[in-house]
């Protein structure tokens, strides 16, 4: 039984030394396999009494269990190793840039119309959209200027030919609207319109946003509150101060100019009012019944503003140095 | 309209500062644009008189001046102006005055000579940016007086930006009464004596038709000196008001028009053959203008004339030879009031823009035109001597001032706040409105000297600007709430937008006008939209396709060294088919250098046709797009496609021809697409199908075919070979080159087969592929063994 007790600290010692699973696979046989020298004392057993058989029985196999145990370890423990090993040479520079394509952006003034949209969305506003060369009707008489308006010559209109402008602003697109449908209407018409001018803060293509609303119980008031909401939403600022003084549209009575405080000052943002009774009239809007308020602001003054774009020049050119800032 | 503000605190003078009054100003709808001092802050600037000039002992260049200053004793001035002479009167700066730039003078020694003040140039005194030499004044200038007080300088120039609708504010008057409106304070109109008459005579004045000129009023003044210098503080009121000055005649009727918003216009009556006519001009009569520019005239425009010929432009324009000289003697004054129809944009016609016309197309004050006669009679009597004859006055029907019915309740409803009845009384006596309170309904009658009230509205225009918009709340509008339809078979804009920019490719905003030639270059557009009015040539047509603003926005990049250059831009495109203007919305793009930006693990590959086509293909998809080879004058002839759904032409994608591509200097060729953006819009709303429960057979087929015959040849005959079980063909290889003869490539197709029902089977697969097999037979390909 000292015999038994030297096979499994032999076992398990030799065990321990080695590091390569073949090598433990041949160092097991010569303990479990057909000629092993446990397996031998197993054999051996058929020599002993009865009375004796048992408990020598019993012993060799609480030594062949600790072996085997011992091997399942060692078998274990270099499979961790190897796998550790092959991890360690798997490893990657982590740092190194990804692969493939990179992203592109949004022009500014995209960036801005859809914010633009988003914030009269959330109020119910729907988006609708016109020509751009327009007949002279829409542009100007069914918004009540008619020819020879000193109106007309303040717009430095395109002309393409004696009945068609590109549009001055996107005011027509209301009366296309209101044409289609009924009131209750709330829309807003964002797009490009057109002036004969360019300098640093004038160009002969830009971008106008339109607002509409017509029902029963809108009031100037209300639009001071829906013009006021929706600068204070775009510039998120609270405090934003928006002053609205009056002007002169022909399509809008009483009419205002709305300006923004901006570094101690005021800067002119659009222009709005409530819809004139003969644009209503126009569409066969009861203007007893109904009342409405429009405005209209200028995409690229409200892009300048938010992204600190001083010449509206740049919005034009394509550089990817400039058009890269605003991905 | 620009003037001074002194002249208008002599009508009205509120207790306000410049910068308060100018805010009540703008807050009332006449926005100040400038308000500018008349001169820069100095102080200690006298006029003085130059008693004696001797050399200075020690310098060639300056003198030793004795200067009165109204003071018992001279004082020494040294002075280097070449202009210092004995008896000149001028500017001097005194010991302790203060000059622009801070400026300080003070008791110096020059070259050893004490000097007791400066005399000064104008550029000195800030007033002017040149001179050579000293300011000489008139030998009238007051010795010792202020120069301040002696041109009058302590006067700001106020410049109002005034809407087509506020005509009553283009005279000083006017301006005066709507600042004693809003302020409260008392409005002092001059006093207007009507001039008895020196002799009696009168031209004849005839108005053909009344209704373009309600009202003529004209008088001959005879006798007069219109050599005489117009009096200074005329003068200073027209160079403040900007207005250039003439000769004293022409200059009072100027003043008047300024001071009452009247314009008016003086005739030398010795040039005057019979009466005066207003009327129609006849076809192709013509005049010569005032400036020297001949106009050719027609029916639509009203002039004055005499028995012989046109003699102006009404209301425009004075025509040359019968306008007043300084030898003129007699003078025929002219007040009248054009109907603003007659006039409205016939100056505009001849490319002109007067302040008469500026005036009278919006409307003058008609209950004060015979009042302005009286007053420019006044001044040129007092000013020119002479005699003045009777009036003639030609009358017809004024503008209607009917009564506009104003209700309290509609005020509320439409500013949103409730006035009382007494509050809105008020606000309309201070604008100096005639009307009748009934209950909570007032009965206004607009002035004469306003031409943009008609309607209820504009008098709650009036009550809001008085009330102020300041003083209307700003309120959250309360309204039914009901959801904005949402179409899921349009995809909107903002997400086709967001798969290019997932991309890669940058968005840009070119002008819809370009240059014609590129339209005729780029799109074999030979007649493009034409502007009547282009703002420079490279902005002449309105363009055709996008791809005129991608290719140079491309240009503009690569002239700045960027390596690679992928754009894209929805905008619409022009065409006129008939009469009719179609307006395209369209989305396009270009891509040039590598496909992938530089990195570390690609080879830089140069985009090509089939990168971009892959990029076209997300973008539509899951939609299925054919192309169909074409060419396109921009565009390779051997790489370019019409973009095709179903039977219709949706765009067009290609390489730039490589003729471009040299003549734009570019180092590789770029690759465009360009699209209806209708077509990328449209999509359907996904139906479930049952998901095959069996897995698919998977068949390859490699096949030999000609060069000239295309893939989608090919794909088109299994297709509609309608072989059972096909569930898809894809083409997943093409090779040319060892084992493939020249002219020949081989395209392989990968084949799945399914059924829902069961397996297949190889007796129920084999059918399938032999009809394959046998159509690309058909097309020319033989199967590769």
């Amino acid at each position: 039984m000292e015999q038994l007790q030297q096979i499994q600290e032999q076992a398990l010692a030799q065990f321990a030394l080695i590091g390569d699973e073949a090598e433990l696979e041949q160092v097991k046989a010569k303990y479990l396999g057909k000629e092993g020298s446990l397996t031998a004392l197993l054999k051996g057993l058929g020599k002993l009494s009865n009375e004796e058989r048992p408990a020598a029985g019993a012993r060799i196999n609480l030594v062949k269990q600790a072996i085997e145990a011992a091997l399942q370890q060692r078998r274990d423990a270099l499979a961790q190793a190897k796998l550790a090993e092959k991890l360690a040479a798997e490893s990657l520079d982590v740092t190194l840039p990804g692969r493939g394509i990179s992203c592109g952006g949004l022009h500014p003034v995209t960036r801005t119309m859809e914010r633009i949209e988003h914030l009269f969305h959330s109020l119910g506003f729907a988006v609708s959209s016109g020509p751009e060369i327009e007949h002279d009707f829409y542009n100007f008489t069914a918004l009540n200027i008619p020819e020879n308006h000193p109106a007309r010559a303040m717009h430095d209109t395109f002309y393409i030919d004696p009945e068609h402008v590109l549009r001055t602003h996107t005011s027509p697109v209301q009366v296309r609207y209101m044409e289609e449908n009924q009131p209750p209407l709330k829309i807003i018409s964002p797009g490009r319109v057109y002036r004969v001018d360019s300098d640093a803060t004038h160009s002969p293509m830009f971008h106008q946003v339109e607002g509409l609303w017509v029902d029963e119980h809108v009031s100037f008031a209300n639009l001071k509150g829906v013009v006021q909401d929706f600068l204070q939403r775009f510039f998120e600022q609270d405090d934003l101060q928006v002053r609205f003084r009056p002007s002169f549209f022909p399509f809008t009575e009483p009419s205002a100019e709305m300006d923004m405080s901006w570094r101690g000052g005021w800067l002119e943002i659009g222009g709005c009012g409530m819809v004139h009774p003969n644009v209503l009239k126009h569409v066969n809007i009861d203007s007893e019944k109904y009342l409405g308020f429009a405005f209209g602001l200028g995409v690229e003054r409200l892009a300048m503003l938010r992204y600190g774009v001083n010449d509206l020049r740049q919005f034009y050119e394509s550089d990817l140095r400039f058009l890269k800032q605003f991905n | 309209m620009k003037f001074s503000e002194n002249w208008l605190r002599s009508w009205v003078n509120p207790e306000l500062t410049s910068a308060e009054l100018g805010h009540v100003l703008t807050m009332a709808g006449l926005e100040v644009e400038a308000l500018e001092a008349v001169a820069p802050a100095f102080n200690n600037v006298v006029v003085a008189e130059v008693l004696s000039v001797t050399k200075h002992p020690d310098a060639d260049r300056l003198n030793v001046c004795q200067v009165n200053v109204g003071e018992a004793e001279p004082l020494t001035i040294v002075c280097g102006a070449a202009n210092v002479a004995v008896g000149i009167k001028v500017p001097c700066a005194r010991i302790g005055a203060v000059l622009p730039g801070d400026f300080k003078i003070k008791q110096a020694r020059v070259r050893g000579v004490s000097s007791s003040g400066m005399l000064c140039s104008a550029v000195e005194l800030g007033l002017a940016t040149e001179s050579d030499g000293l300011w000489l004044f008139h030998v009238d200038a007051p010795v010792g007086l202020p120069v301040r007080q002696y041109l009058e300088l302590d006067d700001q120039l106020i410049t109002l930006k005034l809407t087509p609708n506020r005509s009553d504010c283009s005279g000083i008057k006017g301006i005066a009464r709507e600042v004693a409106a809003l302020t409260g304070s008392s409005y002092q109109p001059i006093k207007i004596v009507e001039q008895p008459a020196g002799f009696s005579g009168q031209l004849q004045v005839v108005v053909e038709d009344k209704a373009d000129c309600p009202l003529y009023c004209g008088r001959l003044v005879r006798g007069v000196n219109a050599a005489v210098v117009t009096p200074v503080w005329i003068q200073r009121r027209l160079e403040r008001s900007g207005l250039r000055l003439i000769n004293v005649v022409v200059d009072i009727t100027n003043y008047v028009m300024m001071e009452l918003g009247q314009p008016m216009h003086a005739f030398d009556a010795a040039t005057l053959a019979g009466g005066i006519m207003v009327r129609r001009a006849r076809k192709d009569e013509t005049l010569t203008l005032l400036g020297g520019q001949a106009v050719v005239l027609d029916e639509e425009v009203l002039v004055i004339a005499d028995d012989a010929r046109v003699l102006a432009l009404a209301g425009i324009m004075g025509g040359a030879g019968s306008g007043v000289e300084t030898t003129t003697q007699d003078v025929f004054l002219e007040a009248a009031f054009f109907d603003p129809d007659a006039i409205a944009g016939r100056a505009r016609r001849f490319g002109l823009a007067t302040d008469s016309s500026f005036r009278f197309e919006r409307g003058v004050d008609f209950a004060a035109t015979r009042e302005a006669l009286e007053r420019a009679t006044q001044l040129l009597l007092a000013i020119c001597g002479g005699k003045s004859g009777d009036i003639s006055e030609v009358a017809g029907q004024m503008p209607a001032r009917t009564a506009i019915t104003l209700r309290t309740s509609r005020v509320a409803r439409v500013l949103g706040i409730a006035l009382e009845c007494g509050q809105i009384a008020e606000l309309l006596n201070r604008l100096q409105f005639d009307f009748v309170m009934d209950g909570d309904l007032f009965s206004v009658v607009p002035p004469s000297f306003r031409f943009d009230l008609s309607i209820e509205s504009d008098l709650i225009e009036e009550v809001a600007r008085l009330h102020g918009y300041d003083a209307i709340p700003a309120l959250a509008p309360r309204a039914a709430l009901t959801m904005l339809p949402y179409s899921e078979s349009q995809r909107p804009l903002a997400r086709i937008r967001q798969v290019m920019v997932a991309r890669d490719y940058q968005e840009i905003v070119s002008y819809a006008f370009v240059e014609e030639q590129l339209e005729i270059d780029l799109c074999g557009n030979d007649h493009p939209i034409a502007l009547q009015n282009p703002i420079a040539s490279n902005m002449a047509v309105m363009r055709s396709s996008l791809i005129g603003g991608l290719v140079g926005a491309l240009r503009f990049n690569l002239n700045r060294k960027q390596p690679r250059v992928r754009l894209f831009e929805t905008g619409a495109c022009f065409s006129k088919v008939g009469a009719e203007y179609i307006q395209t919305q369209r989305l396009s793009g270009i891509a040039y250098g590598s496909i992938l930006p530089e990195q570390w693990g690609a080879a830089a590959k140069p985009v090509d046709f089939y990168d971009v086509k892959a990029d076209l293909e997300a973008l539509f998809s899951p939609l299925a797009l054919r192309f169909v080879a074409a060419s396109h004058p921009a565009l390779h002839p051997g790489r370019s496609a019409r973009v095709v759904i179903g039977e219709k032409v949706v765009g067009w994608i290609g390489e730039l021809h490589p003729h471009w591509q040299q003549q734009y200097d570019m180092a590789q060729s770029a690759t465009w697409f360009e699209v209806e953006l209708d077509a990328l819009t449209q999509t359907s709303v996904p139906r479930l199908c049952e998901i095959a429960k069996f897995l698919p057979v998977r068949r390859d087929l490699a096949v030999l075919v000609d060069e000239s015959v295309s893939a989608q040849t090919l794909m088109d005959a299994m297709l509609s070979a309608k072989a059972a079980h096909v569930q898809e063909v894809v083409l997943f290889d093409v090779y040319r080159g060892r084992g493939v003869e020249s002219g020949k490539k081989s395209l392989a197709f990968r084949v799945s087969l399914q059924d829902t029902q069961k397996t297949l089977t190889d007796t129920e697969i084999e059918p399938c592929i032999a009809l394959l097999v046998d159509v690309l037979n058909k097309q020319g390909a033989q199967l590769r063994t």
